[in-house]
């Protein structure tokens, strides 16, 4: 039996709490926030490294990004998987989701004879979970999108997961390959592995590929490939509250506000 | 530049709507689509069409014409009966290629997003995720997708130049549904499938659908952050008080004290509650999109500096293990006197 070949989909993601607005421009100034991993491919890693402890396997780490990814994803890597691939490229530049997936896959089938494909629900800034299924698609396999727990039957070449839905689960199984997308905050993410930090550091850790190494099509990559144009920027409407402070005692305050619950709820 | 199966100068000018089936009927999140796909078609003077997929579907078009659609394609199939997404993405697909409309809207649900994924890489066309507004621009009759940036603060407009269907998935609760007037009625198009059992490599082994709670539309919310310890059962008897249901920040249901579909949020539930009561909850931004929609927000927590201050109306310095018990006390005291 063939070992398991998996791959995981990781963005790293300015952290979101040091992203500021322009008070001018109202552009997004990232320049100064620092990066990470995007938390929920953190649960699609641990996902894949718990894979790897139970059948076996490679893990190969996938991201499309600019070259600063690189320590974000090195960290990654020293929590237990065997390598990274980044598809870094300025023509991979403004992709969306469709100019995305397809990079990305382009990136898989190089990668090639790949099992299964993991990857987070959401990216925290991006197009909230379209890359799973996209990919998905490209490749013309089965997807299981939000699972929280996962099993391969390697004999019968089958994935069996659980997967969340509107007031319920269902359990569904698909022959490999396909595309997983993993429930965000269903597992602790380990920490990385201190005793492999030099190794993850080595050069032949990394392999960057760009846009002739795949092959990729030039219209179909990066803002060429993007259906999607931003035309504009607006403000969030901000709601002004009345921020009022009920003063008193404590009785008092909680007099007054089951006087104001009886006057709006009707109680 | 890569083209879309159809584009512009092919599309029909008329909206779609994804209609998701719910145990009882349409789907909330449809029918919000719809009242905004209506909004839309009236300004233009378009069409309005809702894709249903199943089997033995029974009154539900009929529910979709009396929220306002003028057309229903139908596709009934017993391997439709329940959703896969090989069959309903394969399904969605031919009916878009026959009918080719300008725009296609779906809900942000596990489904809808599944299916929107899919369907745009095979129309090669283009996606816009979560929207907060959809509006047409009136120069060129474009479709004007908000979707909120990064951090909050900014909102981005997209839009597709030429390619179709212009698509967008919506989450549930940021439209409001519209008014349901049994007269209307539409006309029923049927797909014509030839689905086989071998397009559908996706095997349910089990499935379990309880009821389900809907947070987005209930009259009043009682949420609980890290800050009520896990206190779920008293936050519970005040929302029954007040006829309302429980909600909560990510932490709590991270942590097991109450279930994920409660939690409101960018990544849980927007809830337009008349009121919300926040409790022990710090005021993140993550958070408090949730409940941009409800009337009147009132917080409680002990901290006199939490930033769920600024965007409460009523403001209330204390600790929720005594404020809540009180406040119950005090309306089920009330009650009492009302009562006898
Ligand atoms: C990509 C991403 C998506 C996210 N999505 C969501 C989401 O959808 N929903 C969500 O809620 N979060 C979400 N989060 C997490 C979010 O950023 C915050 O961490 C979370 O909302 C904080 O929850 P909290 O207010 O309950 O906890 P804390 O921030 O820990 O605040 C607890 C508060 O309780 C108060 N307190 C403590 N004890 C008492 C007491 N006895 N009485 C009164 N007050 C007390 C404290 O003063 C404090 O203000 C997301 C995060 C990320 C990165
Ligand atoms: N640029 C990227 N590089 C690698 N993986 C990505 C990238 N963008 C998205 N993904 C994967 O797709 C998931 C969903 O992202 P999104 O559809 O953007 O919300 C993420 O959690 C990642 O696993």
């Amino acid at each position: 039996m063939a070992e398991l070949q998996i791959v995981v989909c990781v963005k790293v993601v300015p952290k979101p709490e040091e992203i500021r607005v322009d008070p001018e421009t109202h552009l997004l100034e990232r320049t100064n926030a620092r990066s990470e991993i995007n938390p929920p491919d953190m649960n699609a890693m641990e996902m894949a490294l718990s894979m790897k402890d139970r059948y076996g396997g490679r893990i190969s780490l996938l991201s499309m990004g600019p070259p600063f990814f690189e320590p974000n994803l090195r960290v990654a890597l020293a929590m237990g998987a065997d390598h990274i691939y980044l598809l870094s490229d300025p023509a991979f530049a403004g992709a969306d989701t469709l100019a995305t997936t397809y990079t990305l896959v382009q990136g898989i089938r190089k990668i090639g004879d790949v099992d299964v494909i993991l990857c987070g629900e959401e990216s925290s800034d991006g197009a909230t979970g379209q890359v799973p299924p996209g990919l998905a698609e490209w490749l013309n396999i089965p997807q299981l999108t939000l699972l929280t727990d996962v099993s391969i039957d390697q004999t019968l070449r089958t994935a069996r997961g659980r997967r969340e839905i509107k007031g319920g689960y269902e359990i569904l199984e698909v022959p490999l390959p396909c595309v997983i997308s993993v429930k965000t905050a269903c597992n602790e993410p380990r920490f990385m592995d201190y005793r492999l930090r030099s190794w993850a550091l080595e050069k032949d850790r990394l392999t960057v590929w760009d846009a002739g190494d795949l092959d990729a099509e030039p219209g179909h990559i990066g803002l060429t490939g993007s259906p999607t144009i931003v035309t504009g920027l607006a403000e969030a409407p901000y709601r002004e509250r009345r921020r009022e402070f009920l003063q008193g005692s404590p009785g008092e305050v909680v007099q007054e506000l089951a006087g104001i619950l009886r006057k709006e709820v009707e109680v | 530049m890569v083209s879309s199966l159809y584009g512009i100068d092919q599309e029909r000018k008329s909206i779609w709507v994804y209609l998701e089936v719910e145990a009882d009927g349409l789907a909330g999140v449809s029918l919000e689509l719809i009242a905004k796909g209506r909004q839309i078609c009236n300004q233009l003077g378009w069409q309005l069409a809702g894709l249903l997929l199943g089997h033995k579907l029974g009154e539900l078009a009929a529910e979709g014409f009396a929220y306002g659609l003028d057309e229903v394609w139908l596709g009934d199939d017993p391997l439709l009966e329940y959703f896969t997404i090989e069959a309903y993405s394969k399904a969605a697909f031919e009916a878009l290629m026959a009918a080719k409309p300008s725009v296609f809207l779906l809900g942000a649900t596990p489904n809808g997003r599944d299916l929107a994924g899919r369907l745009a890489v095979r129309l090669r066309t283009g996606l816009n995720a979560d929207c907060t507004d959809l509006y047409m621009n009136p120069r060129d009759e474009r479709l004007v997708c908000e979707v909120s940036g990064f951090g909050g603060g900014v909102l981005a407009l997209i839009e597709m130049a030429q390619h179709r269907p212009q698509m967008a998935t919506v989450r549930p609760g940021v439209f409001s549904p519209g008014e349901l007037d049994r007269k209307n009625v539409g006309k029923i198009i049927p797909i014509s499938l030839d689905l086989t059992e071998d397009v559908i490599k996706t095997r349910t082994v089990e499935r379990s659908i309880g009821e389900g709670v809907d947070l987005t539309r209930v009259p009043v919310l009682v949420a609980g952050g890290r800050g009520v310890d896990g206190d779920f059962n008293m936050l519970g008897q005040l929302a029954q008080l007040l006829g309302g249901e429980i909600g909560a920040t990510r932490p709590p249901v991270d942590e097991g004290h109450i279930e994920r579909e409660r939690q409101i949020g960018q990544t849980g539930v927007v809830s337009s509650p008349k009121v919300a009561i926040c409790c022990g909850i710090s005021g993140a931004f993550h958070f408090v999109v949730g409940i941009e929609k409800a009337d009147i927000v009132i917080a409680i927590n002990s901290d006199p500096e939490a930033p769920i201050f600024d965007y409460a109306d009523y403001c209330i310095v204390g600790d929720v293990h005594q404020i809540v018990p009180a406040l119950i006390e005090a309306l089920s005291a009330e009650r009492e006197v009302s009562i006898g």
